[in-house]
C-alpha cells in the first residue's frame, strides 16, 4: 500500500505538471477588465492538483495518513491476475474493434470471459456470445440509427441494412 | 392552488402510454440493477443512459429517474438476502437486515424494506412538490456570479462534509473541473490541452465518457475483487398470511418512517452527503431514540426501516438543488443532468417557466414510479431472488460489453472509448488507494456551467472578483462555502486542543 500510494501520487503530480504546462499555451494571467485568460482556469486547477499530490507525499513521509501506515499488500496475487487478465481482454477487446469490428470483437471477448474466467458451459457461452451482438445490431443499428464501428468486416452488413432499413 | 393543477397536467404527461409503459419499464430495470451487489443507480443510470437516445427527451428523463428510484428499492434486497449491500446507500440496511434473514425472517424484512422505501419516496414528493416552485422561483432571479457561487457550495460540501481524505477530495474536484476544460476555450475559442494534438480532444471530454469509465468499468473491476468469497444466500418464505402480519409490524414503525423520511429527504439536498449518509443517520436516531437500542444490529424491524425510508427520500431530495438550481445532489443526479444536457433541457429555474410541461411530467412520473416500484418488488421478491444466484461472470462481460458500446454511441468516436477505459482502470487503482471519485464526476458535469459563470460575472464587473461577496445572496452563499471549506480545519485544531487539554488534566 505504502509504496502504491507514493508512486500514485508522483504519477498524479506530474500529470499536473504536465496540465500546468499544457494550459500556459493560452494566456493564464489577468486581462485587464476582463478577469482570467482563457488558460488560467485549467492552470490554476493544475496547480492545485499539483499541490494536493505534494501534502499526499509529503504525509507519506511523516506516515500521518491511514494508507501511508498500512502494510496490507495494494493488490495480492489473485486480485493481481484477474485486474491483468481483465483489464488485458478489453484492452484487446476495444483494440480489435477498429480491425474486426463490435460484431465479432464482443463475441470473442465474451467468450473469452464467459469460458476461461468464468468456466460456463459451452452451450452458455454459446447462448450469450451470438445473442448479444444480435440485440447491439437491432437496438443500436436499427431502432437508434447509429453505426457502431465494423473494421473491414463492414461489407458483410450490406444485406442486413437493405433488409431492415 | 396552483401547484394542483400544474401537478394534474404533470400526470397527463407521465400517463401518456409511452411514458407509464418507461415508468414500468425502468423501475423494473433499476430494482434488477439495484438487486446486483456491486450496481447501485448511479451505475444503472451512467450505463443505460446512451440507450436512451431511442426516445424524446422527456421520456427518456423519466425512465433514468425510474432507474434512480427501482434501484433504491432493489439495493435492499442483495442487502437482506446475501448481507451484501446492493449498493452503497443500501449498507446500513444489512445491520439489521442480514440478521432478520439468518433468523428465518427475510420475507419480512424484504416487506419492511419495501414499504418503508415507499413511504420515504412518497414523503419525499410530496415535500419535493411543495419546495420546488418557491425555491425555482427565487433562483430565477440569480445571475452568474450566484451561479458560480452555488457551485462553490456544492464543491465546499465535499470538503465539509464528504468524510474522505481532505486532499485527495480536493484532488477529485481539481481533476474532474480540470478535464471539463478540455477542447475549446469558451471566450477566446482557442483550442485547449489538446493532448498530444490528438484531435479527438478537440470536441472535449464528454462526462459520460468519465461517468461510465468510473461507474461502469472500475466498479466492476473494483466488485470482480470485492465479491471473490462465497456468499451465503438465505431463504425467503413468501405467503399470503405471512405478508399481512409483517405488514402489521412494518406500519408499527410509523414513526422511524416518518423520522427517516423527512431526515432523508433534507441531507439529500446535500451535494456531497445524498442518500448513503442519509440512510446512516436515520439509522443512527432510529437506534439512539429507541426503546431498547440493544435489540438493533439483532434484527429489529426498525433497523431496516430507518435506512430505507431514508435512502429513497434521499433520491428525491437530491433532484431537487438538480432541478431548480442546476446543482446535483448526488452522482446520479450529476449523470442525470449532464443527460439533461445533452437533450437541450438546461436544469435551474428557467427549466421551470420553459419547460412547465417536462418538470411536472418528471414530478408526476416520480409519484407514479414510487407505487410501481412498490408493487412489482412485493411481486416479484422470487425472480429478484433468482437474479441475485446468477454467478457475477455472466453478469460482469456483459456490463463491459455495454459500457463499451455506450461509451462509443453518444459521440461515435473510438477515441471516447479508449479515455473510457483508461478513466476506468485509473479509476480503479486510485478508488483502492481512497481517492473518492464522485466530485470527479460532479465536477466534470459542473465545469462547463462553472467556468462561463465565473468569466462571464468578471466580465461583468470589469475583472472585480468582489462581485461575487457585495451580491446579498451570492455573498451569503460564499460565505457558506467558505465556512464549510474551513470545517476540517477547525475539526484538527478542536483535536488539538482537547489533544492539549488532557495532559493537563492528567498532571
Amino acid at each position: 500500500m505504502r509504496k502504491a500510494e507514493l508512486v500514485m501520487a508522483l504519477c498524479l503530480a506530474a500529470f499536473s505538471a504536465y496540465l500546468m504546462l499544457k494550459s500556459a499555451e493560452l494566456p493564464i494571467g489577468w486581462i485587464p477588465d476582463e478577469g482570467p485568460g482563457g488558460g488560467a482556469f485549467p492552470f490554476w486547477l493544475a496547480a492545485g492538483m499539483f499541490v494536493c499530490c505534494m501534502s499526499v507525499v509529503y504525509r507519506w513521509f511523516r506516515r500521518t495518513s491511514p494508507i501511508s501506515q498500512s502494510t496490507e499488500p495494494y493488490m495480492d496475487k489473485n486480485t493481481q491476475r484477474m485486474f491483468i487478465t481483465i483489464a488485458g481482454s478489453l484492452t484487446v477487446m476495444i483494440g480489435a474493434i477498429h480491425f474486426i469490428g463490435v460484431y465479432f470483437s464482443l463475441p470473442l471477448f465474451l467468450m473469452f470471459y464467459l469460458r476461461f474466467l468464468g468456466r460456463h458451459s459451452w452451450p452458455l457461452v454459446a447462448g450469450v456470445a451470438i445473442a448479444t451482438p444480435i440485440v447491439t445490431f437491432f437496438f443500436f443499428e436499427i431502432a437508434l440509427l447509429k453505426t457502431l464501428p465494423k473494421g473491414f468486416t463492414e461489407p458483410l452488413f450490406y444485406p442486413l441494412y437493405d433488409m431492415f432499413l | 392552488m396552483e401547484i394542483i393543477n400544474l401537478l394534474i397536467g404533470g400526470f397527463a404527461v407521465a400517463f401518456e402510454p409511452l411514458n407509464l409503459g418507461l415508468i414500468i419499464f425502468g423501475c423494473t430495470v433499476g430494482l434488477f440493477i439495484g438487486a446486483m451487489p456491486g450496481l447501485g443507480s448511479v451505475n444503472g443510470v451512467a450505463i443505460l443512459l446512451p440507450m436512451t437516445f431511442l426516445v424524446p427527451p422527456t421520456s427518456a428523463v423519466i425512465f433514468l429517474a425510474a432507474i434512480y428510484y427501482g434501484a433504491m428499492y432493489g439495493g435492499a434486497i442483495s442487502s437482506i438476502m446475501l448481507g451484501i449491500p446492493g449498493a452503497s446507500t443500501a449498507v446500513a440496511t444489512t445491520f439489521d437486515g442480514r440478521p432478520m434473514a439468518l433468523k428465518g425472517e427475510a420475507d419480512k424484512a424484504l416487506i419492511a424494506a419495501a414499504v418503508a422505501s415507499f413511504v420515504g419516496g412518497s414523503i419525499s414528493v410530496v415535500l419535493f412538490t411543495a419546495f420546488a416552485p418557491p425555491l425555482a422561483e427565487v433562483a430565477l432571479a440569480f445571475g452568474p456570479p450566484e451561479e458560480f457561487s452555488l457551485m462553490m457550495l456544492a464543491f465546499a460540501t465535499f470538503i465539509g462534509l464528504g468524510g474522505d481524505d481532505i486532499p485527495k477530495t480536493f484532488f477529485s474536484i481539481f481533476i474532474g473541473l480540470a478535464l471539463s476544460a478540455v477542447g475549446l476555450d469558451i471566450v477566446s475559442g482557442e483550442p485547449r490541452l489538446i493532448f498530444f494534438d490528438i484531435p479527438g480532444f478537440f470536441h472535449g471530454i464528454n462526462f459520460l465518457v468519465l461517468a461510465i469509465g468510473i461507474y461502469g468499468i472500475g466498479e466492476m473491476l473494483w466488485t470482480v475483487e470485492v465479491s471473490k468469497g462465497n456468499v451465503q444466500m438465505s431463504k425467503a418464505t413468501v405467503t399470503v398470511e405471512r405478508t399481512f402480519d409483517a405488514l402489521r409490524k412494518v406500519l408499527g414503525t410509523w414513526k422511524t418512517m416518518f423520522m427517516g423520511s423527512f431526515l432523508g429527504f433534507f441531507v439529500g439536498i446535500l451535494p456531497a452527503a445524498g442518500a448513503t449518509p442519509g440512510a446512516l443517520m436515520a439509522y443512527g436516531i432510529a437506534k439512539s431514540t429507541a426503546k431498547d437500542p440493544d435489540s438493533f444490529g439483532k434484527g429489529n424491524i426498525a433497523g431496516v426501516v430507518a435506512p430505507e425510508s431514508a435512502n429513497n427520500a434521499a433520491s428525491t431530495g437530491s433532484m431537487l438543488p438538480m432541478l431548480t438550481l442546476g446543482i446535483p445532489g448526488s452522482p446520479t443526479t450529476a449523470i442525470l443532468l449532464g443527460g439533461m444536457v445533452i437533450w437541450g433541457l438546461e436544469p435551474g429555474p428557467l427549466l421551470f417557466v420553459e419547460h412547465e410541461e417536462f418538470v411536472w411530467g418528471l414530478i408526476a412520473s416520480l409519484y407514479a414510479a414510487n407505487f410501481f416500484a412498490l408493487l412489482i418488488n412485493i411481486a416479484f421478491i422470487p425472480a429478484f431472488i433468482m437474479v441475485l444466484k446468477m454467478p457475477f461472470t455472466i453478469l460482469a462481460p456483459i456490463i463491459f460489453c455495454l459500457c463499451v458500446v455506450g461509451g462509443y454511441v453518444p459521440t461515435q468516436d473510438m477515441h471516447d472509448v479508449w479515455l473510457m477505459l483508461g478513466f476506468g482502470i485509473v479509476g480503479y487503482l486510485m478508488r483502492k488507494l481512497n481517492y473518492p471519485l464522485a466530485p470527479a464526476v460532479l465536477a466534470i458535469v459542473l465545469g462547463p456551467i462553472a467556468e462561463p459563470a465565473m468569466r462571464q460575472s468578471l466580465i461583468g464587473s470589469h475583472g472585480d472578483i468582489s462581485t461575487f461577496f457585495t451580491r446579498p445572496i451570492s455573498g451569503t452563499i460564499m460565505i457558506c462555502a467558505i465556512g464549510l471549506l474551513l470545517m476540517p480545519v477547525i475539526k484538527i485544531l478542536k483535536n488539538r486542543m482537547q489533544a492539549d487539554r488532557k495532559p493537563e488534566k492528567g498532571v
